[in-house]
């Protein structure tokens, strides 16, 4: 088993807390891991990805070819879309609906979401919102995650194991609030793959 | 043994201090900077007392950590690939001196310019000093070569160059630790006159460095990290260095690769494995991320060796690799990649929401709309994207330090005034020598250190120019009435003006210091106290 993703969204959206999550769940448990992150120049606001492969046999590269991820994550509507390129023909994109608008010319958001819904496989969700909604406004990359876990080859115990690893520094508040976070966002693709 | 998730760069740090480091010498710089950051914070560097500052440039840095290798303790310098070019009269000289503690280069490239302004490719600085190089394909390649690489320079006497790229040092991946060993003993050079290079001594030591050549190729020839694996498929070789090795793997269900090939993570070149394969196959492939080094070298002027690589367009000729480049070089097809949808617009990096660099653009922008566009002279750092729209406030990005010089040779060829933008951190690494030389001439140039207490771009280092920029600025010979601080804000704006107006105006070296703490430090709770001691806050 293997699963390879994309991580998308603007440098400080929080895509690398997801990775080092998914990443910290791997090393507890014996899987492979890969994780390309962009540092530097390009965090100042600017588009970022992450590729991260977990497998249970070992990985060779560090980056994902060409039309073979199996899941694109995206805290951010545009950026998403930014990297179909890499999303095999069965592959999930998964996405926060919420725009962030760091530049004069952003793209209508309906527009963008019409867009997301020609993908076969989508899942869209205002995790801002729901983020709100738990009161835990921070955590809305979390939300995302949890809304990917369904796709991703691994126990959503891990995913849990790996949350509490990540923001055990931070208090047990935080840990719990977090593990809401990932819980929502699950029930949400859950909700919309049984309807 | 203890496992851990570590960076590529990072893993470089744990093997250092498993290794025996005893200290760390480095300037920030992307993609190499988290090495020096890891050591800061780790536990057993913090127990050892490792020493860990930052240096105010590559290289101060490349020269204090050849001082801890005179005194038998081994040390790593660690730097981006541009870094390199500053620490080079060190770095090559390291080679004539030798060394006595271990003494580990690590250079970070950034091949397809992620966060730099080239590709230089550091394996010819190895070649050009005559030292090994080793170049990991993965995480736990990078930490059990840091780990061996202090013996390695130890047993040749030499310092070894350690060089990443970009995707190494910034991806993630599970290592395993090694037994750690112990710091060595501080201890003279046997040679009193080692490290003294006149020219009847460096004479001896140049002739001493070409002697262990062969010693070192034999060295590459046995080395773990240098692979001959058996192919059936004879009609072609493939040579793989470095990361390349892992997108050829990546093209391959589990990794079984029908042809010989040549995996090479030190060198110089096992000559006798090249040979080898160069010999039992019809032509051969080069996979090498960076410029065609091996490439060149096996083809050779003549061209009598059929070699595919980046020359010849097998590979693209400039760039970073990835797992379809490969995959085309193989003659594999590749699935045309998915379209992506017209709507999408790229999102730049920009200045971060409430940065003091854009209130100081924006008032260099209207204090300068008399003279007329081309005249601003910038430097390396967050401000560098002061080029972008909507400012389009600078001229020129070069390297570390350039702003106050080129202003000056434009100042010398008439074009009056002209302007320097550079930062408190880039002004103490390369920007004081500059200066000093427009002081000496009295050149009309004006000079503006954007100053928010940080090393900004990196990720908000230690800036060696805290609380000192208006000393050094006095110290060199700017006269202290032109040395003007002031607050970038709004409310400010006119008064910035009129400021740099009245500057622009004389004719001689001012100095003007827009001083506001970069936002991204706020939190920063050692940073606020330091200003707090400097009164700067």
């Amino acid at each position: 088993m293997k699963t390879d993703l994309i991580l998308a969204g603007v440098g400080g959206q929080g895509i690398l807390t997801i990775a080092a999550t998914l990443g910290m769940a791997a090393l507890n448990n014996d899987f492979y891991l890969k994780q390309s992150e962009v540092h530097g120049m390009s965090q100042r606001g600017g588009e970022v990805q992450a590729h991260l492969r977990i497998s249970d046999k070992e990985i060779a590269s560090d980056l994902i070819a060409d039309k073979t991820a199996d899941l694109i994550v995206s805290v951010e509507p545009m950026e998403g879309l930014r990297y179909l390129n890499y999303l095999h023909d069965e592959g999930w994109l998964i996405t926060n609906s919420r725009p962030y608008k760091n530049i004069p010319n952003y793209p209508d958001v309906d527009a963008l979401i019409a867009e997301i819904e020609k993908v076969k496989n989508h899942i869209v969700l205002d995790a801002d919102a729901m983020a709100k909604e738990i009161k835990a406004s921070r955590s809305s990359n979390i939300i995302v995650l949890g809304a990917a876990s369904p796709f991703i080859n691994m126990d959503y115990k891990l995913i849990e194991e790996g949350i509490r690893t990540i923001f055990s520094r931070k208090g047990e508040d935080v840990v719990n609030i977090n593990i809401k976070a990932l819980k929502i966002g699950r029930e949400f693709t859950e909700k919309k793959l049984n309807a | 043994m203890q496992k851990l998730l570590l960076l590529g760069a990072e893993a470089v740090a744990q093997g250092a201090i498993d290794g025996g480091l005893s200290g760390v010498y480095a300037y920030p710089g992307t993609p190499s900077t988290e090495i020096t950051e890891y050591i800061q914070r780790e536990k057993l560097a913090q127990e050892r007392k490792v020493h860990s500052q930052w240096s105010s440039n590559e290289k101060t840095a490349m020269e204090a950590a050849l001082g801890m290798s005179y005194s038998g303790k081994r040390a790593m310098v660690c730097m981006k690939h541009v870094g390199l070019n500053v620490a080079a009269d060190a770095f090559i000289n390291s080679a004539i001196t030798g060394v006595n503690g271990g003494l580990v280069i690590t250079v970070a490239d950034d091949p397809s310019m992620h966060s730099s302004q080239n590709e230089q490719d550091s394996r010819f600085y190895g070649k050009f000093a005559m030292v090994p190089i080793l170049e990991p394909s993965n995480q736990q390649e990078a930490y059990e070569m840091t780990y061996h690489a202090f013996e390695l320079s130890e047993k040749f006497g030499v310092p070894v160059l350690m060089r990443l790229t970009t995707r190494i040092s910034h991806s993630r991946s599970i290592i395993k630790r090694k037994e750690v060993k112990n710091e060595n003993e501080l201890s003279l050079p046997g040679d009193p006159r080692q490290f003294v290079l006149l020219p009847s001594i460096a004479k001896g030591r140049y002739r001493g460095l070409i002697n262990k050549q062969v010693a070192m190729e034999m060295d590459s020839e046995e080395s773990a990290f240098n692979e001959y694996i058996e192919g059936k498929d004879k009609s072609l070789g493939i040579i793989a260095c470095g990361i390349a090795y892992n997108y050829l793997k990546e093209n391959y269900k589990d990794s079984t690769i029908p042809y010989p090939i040549v995996k090479i993570s030190q060198y110089p070149l096992p000559r006798t494995k090249i040979e080898k394969l160069v010999n039992e196959t019809n032509e051969i492939l080069v996979l090498e991320e960076g410029y065609p080094f091996v490439e060149e070298m096996i083809k050779g002027y003549l061209e009598k060796e059929k070699v595919k690589g980046r020359l010849d367009g097998t590979l693209p000729r400039d760039g970073e690799l990835n797992p379809d480049h490969v995959a085309k070089a193989l003659g594999f097809e590749i699935q045309k990649a998915g379209k992506n949808p017209e709507i999408l617009v790229p999102r730049p990096p920009a200045m971060c929401v409430g940065c003091g660099h854009i209130d100081a653009y924006i008032a260099l922008n209207e204090a300068m709309a008399e003279y007329g566009a081309g005249r601003v002279f910038a430097d390396i750092g967050c401000y560098t994207l002061g080029a972008l729209e909507p400012y389009n406030a600078i001229n020129s990005c070069v390297d570390m330090g350039a702003s106050i010089t080129m202003a000056k040779g434009a100042a010398d060829a008439g074009l009056v005034p002209a302007v320097a933008v550079i930062g408190d951190s880039t002004f103490t690494h390369s920007g004081m020598t500059g200066l000093l030389d427009a002081v000496a001439e009295n050149a009309p140039i004006t000079v503006i250190i954007s100053d928010n207490f940080t090393t900004g771009m990196t990720g908000q280092q230690d800036s060696q120019a805290l609380g000192r920029i208006e000393d050094i600025c006095k110290g060199i010979g700017v006269d202290p009435e032109h040395i003007i601080v002031m607050n970038p804000t709004k409310k400010n704006h006119d008064l910035m003006v009129k400021t740099i107006k009245e500057e622009l105006e004389y004719q001689g070296v001012s100095v003007v210091i827009p001083r506001r703490q970069c936002i991204q430090t706020v939190r920063n709770k050692s940073l606020a106290e330091k200003l707090r001691e400097l009164n700067l806050k």
